[in-house]
């Protein structure tokens, strides 16, 4: 199917023109929803399938949202306040938030991380200014999350830890903000939504709103496929730590995918529909693109948690081309 | 040749839960098999259905990438210290 003319138009119209703001922090959420126009093979033409772009948050991930509601619900509650470090364990996007956030607050931030992170995830959060500590790769996120566990432990009056995985704000902010983003952008007509799991904040919240406005949308969770992945930034729940926030009953389905279809995802995406993402917005599409064959009609959306930039040096990119001949891709559903 | 094997968390299931196990082998190919005898499962994990290491694993030498020494045909020696690490992190 070839993809409609896009908009040729050399001046924007007025209600696009940039925003100003007072903070940085002022630019976080109300990011765009990409209708998938080229990577549709198979698909009905009543089925539409968006993604949020979610990379265009100032801090280039979802996870400024929740970063930033819970850093807001810690100063509001009192915990975070002036002479306390933030600290939290995270595998990049949500560390690169906080650092971001405490850099406009003036709060001192200190992340523990997986050493096996990509490493433009560990430059840019130093560029913030962020206190990095490095827990055993052999690990994986779990040992980050003990790891800072005997950190706090050690002198618990000195750190506030906004606690990704078990704070409510995480999905919160996603019930407040992403959910009703996402159904005024579809004018309501969504009857599908996906994400990944990293700490099932996104689609604990956005899934919550969906089901009050409407019940009959199905919330769909993306997971790796096994144990052993390569996808950044998503769990496979049933071998990890199961965050606090994450209730798998209030899901209609959890969808595998694996981590060879998730990377071809991602090389069509930038070949295609010219966006260059991460290995968790190529896993989100592909099982997005599942649901939608199975469809007569309907409206799928799911998310891109961020833009393939913080990629560029790991492994996703080391040979792809001998790999997946271009314009030869298969799309294996 | 003996060596010593760092296993990752992921792959655990398969070593009864030991972070490292002892393996045999002359180069990181007949290692790798030396494990699937051991640990039945394990080698489909770390290799590819053409028998190549997953874009996702590496596999280290003394701290050394096997992709920028001789890939599974990396030779090995007596007590040399082998690290299995998932290319990426799990978990935001």
């Amino acid at each position: 199917m070839s993809a409609t003319l896009p908009n040729l138009r050399l001046v924007q119209s007025p209600t696009k023109a940039p925003k100003k703001v007072e903070s940085v922090l002022d630019l976080i959420g109300n990011t765009p929803l990409l209708e998938i126009q080229r990577i549709t093979d198979g698909i009905p033409a009543r089925v539409k399938v968006y993604a949020k772009l979610e990379g265009l948050n100032p801090g280039g991930s979802v996870k400024d949202r929740p970063a930033w509601r819970m850093v807001q619900e810690g100063l509001r509650s009192g915990k975070l306040h002036a002479g306390k470090t933030i600290l939290d364990s995270t595998s990049g996007n949500t560390g690169i938030a906080l650092a971001m956030i405490g850099s406009v607050l003036g709060y001192p931030v200190e992340l523990v991380i997986p050493a096996n992170v990509s490493n433009e995830r560990k430059i840019i959060i130093n560029a913030y200014g962020a206190k990095v500590t490095f827990s055993d790769p052999m690990e994986g996120s779990d040992g980050a999350i003990r790891l800072c566990r005997q950190i706090i432990e050690a002198d618990p009056e000195k750190y506030y830890k906004p606690d990704q995985y078990f704070n409510p704000m995480n999905p919160e902010a996603h019930y407040e903000n992403t959910g009703p983003e996402i159904y005024r952008q579809t004018d309501g007509k969504i009857t599908h939504f996906l994400a990944g799991i990293g700490t099932g904040g996104t689609i604990m919240g956005v899934g919550r709103y969906l089901k009050e406005v409407n019940p009959d949308i199905q919330v769909i969770a993306v997971e790796p496929d096994d144990a052993l992945h390569g996808l950044e930034g998503l769990k496979h729940m049933a071998s990890s730590i199961v965050p606090g926030i994450y209730h798998e009953e209030k899901l209609d389905g959890k969808f595998p995918v694996s981590t060879e279809d998730a990377y071809a995802m991602v090389y069509r995406l930038s070949q295609e529909e010219g966006v260059l993402v991460g290995q968790s917005s190529g896993a989100a599409l592909f099982a997005a693109l599942k649901v939608a064959r199975k469809l007569e009609t309907g409206t799928v959306v799911t998310i891109f948690p961020d833009f393939g930039d913080k990629y560029l040096t790991t492994n996703l990119w080391v040979g792809w081309r001998d790999r997946m001949a271009v314009g030869k891709m298969k799309f294996s559903i | 040749m003996a060596v010593r094997v760092r296993v990752p968390t992921p792959l655990r299931k398969y070593t009864q839960g030991a972070d490292e196990v002892n393996a045999l082998g002359g180069n990181i190919k007949a290692l790798v098999d030396d494990l699937e005898k051991n640990y039945p499962g394990i080698k489909e994990r770390i290799c590819d259905e053409s028998g190549k290491v997953r874009r996702f694993v590496n596999v280290y030498v003394n701290g050394d990438d096997i992709r920028f020494l001789q890939n599974l045909d990396t030779g090995l020696k007596e007590g040399d210290s082998i690290s299995i690490v998932p290319a990426i992190a799990g978990g935001r």
